[in-house]
């Protein structure tokens, strides 16, 4: 047998065809006739939304002509009906429309409103109203006004998350649950010029409320005419504030105008505020700005870099909101065990965190619960009482943690829920805490990551050991961060009860001694330390651009933020 | 054919009951609360909301309420922008989305249709090779990429050129459209041009094209009469997909453009528990898919006249 050779194929040639010419030019053809449909849908498109009101109008940060300033909104005023608003943007948009019985001035220290004068004790008072103070369809703002807001605040059947910030006020609160008729409520016009307030008992801090949205007065006679639509639409709303929202574009703009008709119309130097982008996201509000469309922009950490290279001014400004671990002190849970928070608490580092991991200017490591800009007897709270430190010690940390597990009749500790969000910068902190706890005290965490809403959930039920939580402040007052783990207050989430700081939030709400009342809150600080309560983690700052020509701009912890009721445009600097 | 269009859209109908009514359960079902927010309410409130909503009633009640609305037409109200209802928002949102989605998908099928037509026609060549490689990026390269990337360099041409040439973000005119709708078609363009380069390298090989080679017609007319039409016929069956795909994928060119279109509000109802506005888009949605898949199957016997509609 002989083996045959199989003669193999030749190789195959590299299939090349050639191109017929005809094609070619055939496609060119079609080609031409896509991009002639395609030019010719365009125009059509451009004629339909030529009309429609969507379009973004302005056409630079800063309009000398028409003495305008452009600036973004990071979502949709999702609520501009004061007595149910709850967030910020709303917030911020109402601050410029609308005027309380106070307000803050441009040295964020509160000043009249639309009340020129009051006497106020402890249980109560009178304001007087002004009356040169109009409504955007020049009806008189009247004490009427505000009892009608305050009684609709309180009002069961308005389901506003904000009705507690009116129960100081004499039967408020029983109101709100339902036991009472609104008409109870201690607020009263005398006549139209004077509004009578009782109090439930004495409120120190009474007067800084009044600056607070849900205080801000309603003209009911409208608010009856809109037939249940009260701040859905621009139309839907009077203006009794330094500026009235002359377009509202849902999802794409907010344009704000002078209002003609407020008391103080002589201090408001710009004729418009355009909120002409509904834009959330870092990057793009910063090309807007990089382009001089706007004329502000906030920076996170991936962006700062840019700025920097930009040359631009960067300013910082401390937001106001304090963030916490918060600890889980349910009976059923690990946290519970005081061994166990305290060795946490000894290997905790606020600075590490801030400097280290999150990196990103404008944020201060924090100390207490109080932050560093809140007010005490007569200056700084922290100054006055600065409260104790965190002091980092490994080996007593490990002491703490073998009596921790000593007691619990453990050999090892399970893991520990870490619950927290689904940004960034929550990733980066929950994995450096789970890096931490793993290195200095040999404890697994994981990491439960949760969008906000279920993360609510999951805080609320207690599904959590150590949960990534902030507080912002409502009013200018100790007392807005001193009662938040007061035993009845439903947003301490880790459960945390301690009648001896009962006791001395008590004491804060009631006493009008300051100094009793900064002592009490002194105690406040350094319980939530001992005990190891919640470790605290940072002060929220903020980094940001703006306009070198737009001056008088406010910016604050509390209240309106940033505040561009007093800005003025000034004309470019040579630099 | 009205019997056979009759026949599909009372499929259609059934299907998007299916859409709305599976929706709602999962929604009820979702983790997390659509009453919680950040400051915690009293109980006597958050019970005032639920019954403001209509959430205290059982939930089969609420879905027989929320079936019998909808049939009216009535979506109800936004749980997030409580003063909106979902009704409105999508009839001012949707039409932007639309007028985004249309440019795209335009540029999408015109791009596909003559990019796959010339990489097929210059197979092997060069300029196969380059369109080839860009389609792999084009396929692998998510949208919010294109877009970050895209706005970038409109920050920069405007900068060089010292005058707006294209409008970084916003919306309004046909200058705030084009790259938006650019960036939103080019996925599915590259798609379509490797599904179009395909197409038509199977046919160059049929029976039809070597008997008119065989008759002696023009190498022109065998192109663009036989090879082109016929390969444009899976292109067409699957841009009645990609248009709901596109129409409802724009949230990320949406967020990053600030265009106030309904792809922000279809996801971000989502995250925020916001039962009126999940159910309403999705519902709108849905409907809006079932109706241009079956659009395209009548497309399709327009096309070619194989098919008959029964």
């Amino acid at each position: 047998m002989s083996d045959t050779l199989i003669p193999s194929s030749p190789p195959a040639k590299p299939f090349k065809e050639e191109v017929s010419r005809g094609s070619a030019w055939q496609l060119a053809k079609y080609a031409l006739v896509g991009l002639l449909f395609f030019v010719v849908l365009l125009a059509l498109l451009g004629l339909v939304t030529a009309n429609s009101a969507a379009g973004t109008r302005s056409t630079s940060a800063v309009d000398y002509a028409t003495n305008t300033i452009t600036l973004t909104l990071s979502s949709e005023p999702p609520q501009l009906n004061s007595t149910r608003s709850t967030d910020m943007v709303s917030g911020m948009v109402l601050g410029h429309v609308m005027e309380g019985l106070l307000r803050f001035g441009p040295d964020n220290n509160l000043i009249p409103g639309i009340a020129e004068s009051w006497e106020l004790d402890e249980l109560g008072g009178t304001f007087r109203i002004r009356s040169d103070a109009y409504w955007s369809n020049g009806t008189q703002v009247t004490a009427h006004d505000f009892v009608f807001a305050w009684q609709t605040a309180v009002n069961p059947e308005t389901a506003s998350q904000y009705a507690f910030i009116l129960f100081p006020i004499k039967n408020g609160q029983r109101i709100n649950e339902g036991e009472l008729p609104i008409e109870e409520l201690g607020a009263r016009a005398l006549d139209d010029f004077t509004l009578e307030v009782e109090l439930e008992q004495a409120t120190p801090y009474f007067l800084k409320l009044l600056a607070f949205f849900t205080y801000y007065p309603i003209n009911k006679e409208f608010y009856l005419s809109t037939g249940g639509r009260y701040g859905a639409d621009a139309e839907d709303l009077i203006y009794n504030g330094p500026f009235r929202i002359a377009s509202w574009v849902h999802g794409a703009s907010v344009r704000l105008e002078k209002n003609e008709y407020y008391w103080n119309r002589d201090e408001t130097k710009l004729d418009a505020i355009d909120f002409a982008y509904i834009l959330n996201d870092a990057n793009a509000v910063l090309n807007l700005f990089a382009t001089r469309k706007i004329v502000f922009a906030g920076l996170n950490s991936e962006n700062l870099d840019r700025a920097l290279k930009n040359r631009w001014r960067i300013q910082e400004h401390v937001d106001g909101s304090v963030f916490f671990l918060e600890l889980n002190h349910r009976p059923d849970r690990l946290t519970s065990n005081y061994n166990l928070r305290k060795a946490l608490q000894l290997v905790h580092d606020p600075a590490e965190l801030v400097y280290k991991v999150m990196k990103l200017p404008g944020n201060l490591p924090g100390e207490s619960i109080f932050p560093v800009w809140l007010r005490g007897v007569h200056g700084s709270f922290r100054d006055e009482y600065p409260g104790p430190r965190f002091v980092q010690d490994e080996v007593k940390a490990r002491e703490h943690l073998a009596m921790a597990l000593d007691e619990l009749g453990l050999d090892e500790l399970p893991p520990l829920m870490f619950l927290t969000g689904d940004n960034p910068v929550s990733n980066k902190q929950s994995e450096y805490y789970q890096r931490l706890y793993k290195e200095k005290l040999g404890i697994e965490v994981k990491i439960d990551k949760q969008i906000f809403k279920q993360r609510l959930a999951k805080m609320t039920s207690g599904d959590f050991d150590i949960v990534a939580a902030g507080w912002g402040p409502d009013y200018d007052d100790v007392l807005t961060f001193g009662d938040l783990f007061a035993s009845w207050n439903a947003n301490n989430r880790g459960r945390y009860e301690n009648p001896e700081l009962d006791k001395h939030v008590a004491i804060a709400q009631s006493s009008s001694d300051p100094v009793e009342r900064m002592e009490a809150m002194d105690q406040v600080q350094k319980i939530l330390h001992d005990d190891v309560a919640i470790l605290v983690q940072y002060e929220r700052g903020s980094v940001y651009v703006s306009d070198s020509r737009v001056k008088g701009v406010s910016r604050r912890a509390v209240g309106t933020d940033p505040d561009y009721t007093r800005a003025y445009i000034v004309q470019e600097e040579n630099e | 054919m009205i019997r056979y269009v009759l026949w599909r859209l009372l499929q259609g109908v059934i299907t998007v009951w299916f859409i709305a009514t599976a929706t709602f359960f999962v929604m009820h079902n979702l983790p997390g609360d659509p009453l919680a927010d950040e400051k915690a309410v009293s109980p006597e409130i958050r019970e005032n909301l639920e019954k403001k909503l209509g959430l205290d009633k059982p939930i089969v009640v609420q879905y027989g309420l929320y079936m019998w609305n909808m049939v009216q037409g009535d979506f109800g109200l936004s749980f997030t922008e409580e003063n909106r209802e979902v009704n409105a928002i999508i009839r001012d949102h949707f039409p932007v989305s639309a007028i985004l989605g249309v440019l795209a998908i335009v540029i999408a099928g015109v791009g596909g249709i003559l990019w796959g037509a010339l990489t097929a026609l210059y197979r092997n060549r060069w300029p196969d090779v380059v369109i080839i490689l860009l389609v792999i990026l084009g396929i692998s390269v998510p949208s919010f990429v294109f877009a970050t990337v895209g706005q970038l360099a409109l920050v920069t041409i405007n900068n060089i050129a010292g005058f707006q040439v294209l409008p970084v973000a916003g919306w309004g005119t046909v200058a705030h459209m084009l790259v938006p709708a650019l960036v939103l078609g080019l996925g599915t363009m590259a798609f379509l041009t490797r599904l179009m380069r395909t197409s038509m390298l199977e046919i160059v090989s049929s029976d039809f094209v070597r008997t008119a080679k065989a008759k002696g017609v023009p190498t022109a007319q065998i192109f663009s009469r036989h090879q082109l039409r016929n390969a444009v016929l899976p292109v067409i069956t699957v841009l009645g997909p990609s248009i709901a795909g596109i129409t409802t994928g724009g949230f990320v060119v949406e967020n990053v453009f600030g265009i106030p279109g309904l792809g922000r509000y279809f996801v971000l109802a989502v995250q925020q528990n916001d039962y009126g506005v999940i159910m309403g888009t999705t519902v709108f949605y849905g409907a809006f898919l079932v109706l241009m898949v079956i659009l395209v199957d009548i497309l399709y016997a327009v096309v070619d006249p194989r098919v008959r509609l029964e």
